[in-house]
């Protein structure tokens, strides 16, 4: 069940877009496809809508195979990164064109239209053009619009990408609440592993046109399958040959078995952490750390330090040809 | 104190306005309000002189025709080839897009000529085959439509083609999404968001076809109360030494193109984008 994306390739020209992607998507949840920008986040996306076609491989829709349907019968919702609104129709007559399509009865489209702008707090602007609308409350009309035909699935391609952080931040957590309300399978495009971390149920982690890795933000956090998936939820540093996150390594003023030993070399104070750069034989290790665990460690450039791996932490062995991105 | 360069009020924006106005009012301006203070120098007689000559009347009427047809034709064709022209890659495309231009660079009496050679009934490639099956096209109304069309061609596309290229497909791929077909996105998305494109390009065509000289005179015959449209009989009464008859068609012609022209700025809404 669910969407079930299958042996899929892509190329523009000579160039490969997507190699043999094999993803299936659950249904209910929200699935976030995350990557590195031309990485293939959208052309996978605007395949599953039927938007793009694939040059082979198959993709299937709640159990039917959607390969060949044209994009006006995959009844799937699609909110674009630059919104798309219709500029000549007033907000209500957005989320009303789905419905008319369809040839609803009069009296149940303005009552869903009603709903639905009530449901993203645009109630009072129904007879807006989009012009006169911010960029956050055309993206939420665009979500309206999409979900008035009570599509099966639900696409969003990077919807708060085009917004401020701040806005960004309030319709992530808006999305994820809407999300629980209406239950409908979700997959939005993110190349945020922030956004990605905090709203997703499950990450598909797409680079170069490849699927890194699938599983849940914690699967990703704490078992990495590889050096690229590590380096792209987070921060990394090399530490005996492997990759730790700046927070997982313990500094210790004094010799420890087993430890790194280095001489810190630069300090950043930034709100409440302390970023050290500590300098040893195998390179620069960076640290991360609060302020008053570095004020009782007394670091300062030129002390000596001690470093080892925290227990529990997450590691990954460097693979030389990978480039961590 | 720093002074912009490009301010408003120095010596040199002066100089400009004047030079632009002087040359407006020269080349415009009073030439075209001679031919109205000529036209109505004993005031309304010379115009209802001109609906009194049925000849004159039967020009109109045909002028009226053929600019109405050329600039339905073009419409069509004009909305038809932006299309093509914006959506689709082909091979060729930029020789097409060079090609739509021709009509504006070649004299109207090439156009003319070129129909006829064509379309000749006697020697044209085509028109021997078609007065056979009883079309005449030169010397009567299909050629003077189609030398019209020909001329005025570029003037929707050129106009409608920019404005499909900023709106992008993104609209239409959201329609489609919602489940609207081909049809119902052009209908419902296209043409609404080029409309004031295509009313710009029609008011355009149709001033163009109505004031078309050149090409008409080649292909009409130029047949008094048959094939003589306003602009042929504009000529005609002015080698004749009619000057109030001239003089006042002229103005019928110019005003048509000034009613269309500040009905669509009275029409056009403030902001649209
Ligand atoms: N229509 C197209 N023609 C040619 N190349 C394309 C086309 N669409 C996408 N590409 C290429 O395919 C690659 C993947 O593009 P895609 O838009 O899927 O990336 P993305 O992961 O969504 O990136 P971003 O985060 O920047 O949006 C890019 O290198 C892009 O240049
Ligand atoms: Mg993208």
């Amino acid at each position: 069940m669910s969407i079930e994306v299958a042996g899929v390739n892509k190329k523009f020209g000579d160039f490969v877009a997507l190699e043999n992607v094999n993803v299936t998507i659950p249904t209910g949840q929200l699935t976030a496809l995350l990557g590195p920008s031309g990485g293939g986040k959208s052309t996978l996306l605007r395949i599953i809508a039927g938007l793009e076609t694939a040059d082979s491989g198959t993709i299937s829709i709640n159990g039917n195979d959607a390969t060949r349907l044209p994009a006006q019968k995959r009844n799937v919702g699609f909110v674009f990164q630059h919104y798309a609104v219709f500029k000549h129709m007033t907000v209500a007559k957005n989320v009303a064109f789905g419905l008319e399509i369809r040839k609803r009865p009069k009296a149940e489209v303005a009552a869903r239209v009603d709903e639905l702008l009530k449901l993203v707090h645009l109630g009072q602007f129904a007879h807006r053009l989009p012009s006169q609308l911010s960029g956050g409350q055309r993206q939420r009309m665009a979500l309206a619009r999409a979900l008035a035909v009570e599509p099966q699935v639900l696409l969003l391609d990077e919807p708060f990408g085009a917004l401020d952080a701040k806005v960004r931040k309030e319709l992530r957590d808006w999305l994820r609440r809407l999300h629980d309300e209406v239950h409908v399978t979700t997959v939005f495009v993110t190349h945020d592993q922030e956004e990605a971390l905090e709203v997703a149920d499950e990450i598909v982690v797409i680079n170069e046109g490849r699927v890194e890795q699938v599983g849940s933000p914690d699967q990703l956090y704490d078992e990495p399958a590889n050096n690229f998936v590590m380096g792209f939820l987070g921060e990394v540093t090399t530490l005996n040959g492997r990759l730790v996150r700046p927070h997982d390594v313990e500094v210790a003023t004094s010799p420890r078995p087993e430890a790194l030993t280095g001489t810190v070399s630069r300090v950043l104070r930034i709100g409440f952490e302390v970023r050290a750069t500590v300098t040893t034989e195998a390179g620069d290790v960076t640290t991360v750390m609060t302020r008053t665990h570095a004020r009782s460690l007394g670091l300062e450039s030129g002390v000596q330090v001690w470093l080892s791996e925290a227990a529990g932490a997450t590691t990954v062995p460097v693979e030389p040809t990978t480039t961590v991105g | 104190m720093a002074r912009s360069t490009f301010g408003r009020k120095g010596p040199v924006a002066y100089l400009l306005r004047l030079l632009v106005i002087a040359y407006l009012f020269f080349l415009v301006a009073w030439p075209v309000s001679l031919v109205v203070t000529n036209t109505f120098d004993e005031g309304f007689v010379s115009i209802s002189d001109l609906f009194a000559d049925p000849d004159v009347v039967t020009a109109l009427r045909l002028t009226l025709i053929a600019a109405v047809s050329a600039v339905v034709i073009n419409t069509v064709f004009g909305v038809g080839i932006s299309l093509l022209l914006v959506r689709y890659e082909f091979p060729g495309k930029r020789a097409l897009s060079a090609l739509i231009d021709l009509p504006l660079s070649v004299s109207p009496i090439v156009v003319g000529l070129a129909l006829v050679l064509v379309y000749g009934g006697r020697e044209g490639w085509l028109g021997p085959t078609l007065e056979r099956v009883g079309i005449q096209v030169i010397f009567s109304t299909p050629g003077i439509v189609m030398a019209t069309a020909f001329v005025a061609l570029p003037l929707v596309i050129r106009e409608v083609v920019p404005v499909l290229t900023e709106v992008g497909i993104e609209q239409e791929q959201a329609a489609e999404s919602l489940g609207a077909n081909a049809w119902q996105r052009f209908v419902r998305i296209t043409l609404p968001s080029v409309k004031w494109a295509i009313v710009y390009g029609v008011v355009l065509s149709l001033a163009r076809s109505l004031g078309e000289f050149g090409a008409v005179k080649v292909v009409s015959g130029n047949v008094l109360g048959e094939t003589r449209t306003a602009t042929l009989v504009v000529e005609e009464k002015y080698l004749n030494f009619d000057q109030q008859g001239a003089y006042a068609t002229a103005f019928l012609l110019a005003m048509v193109s000034v009613a269309c022209i500040v009905v669509v700025s009275l029409i056009r809404p403030k902001s649209h984008d």
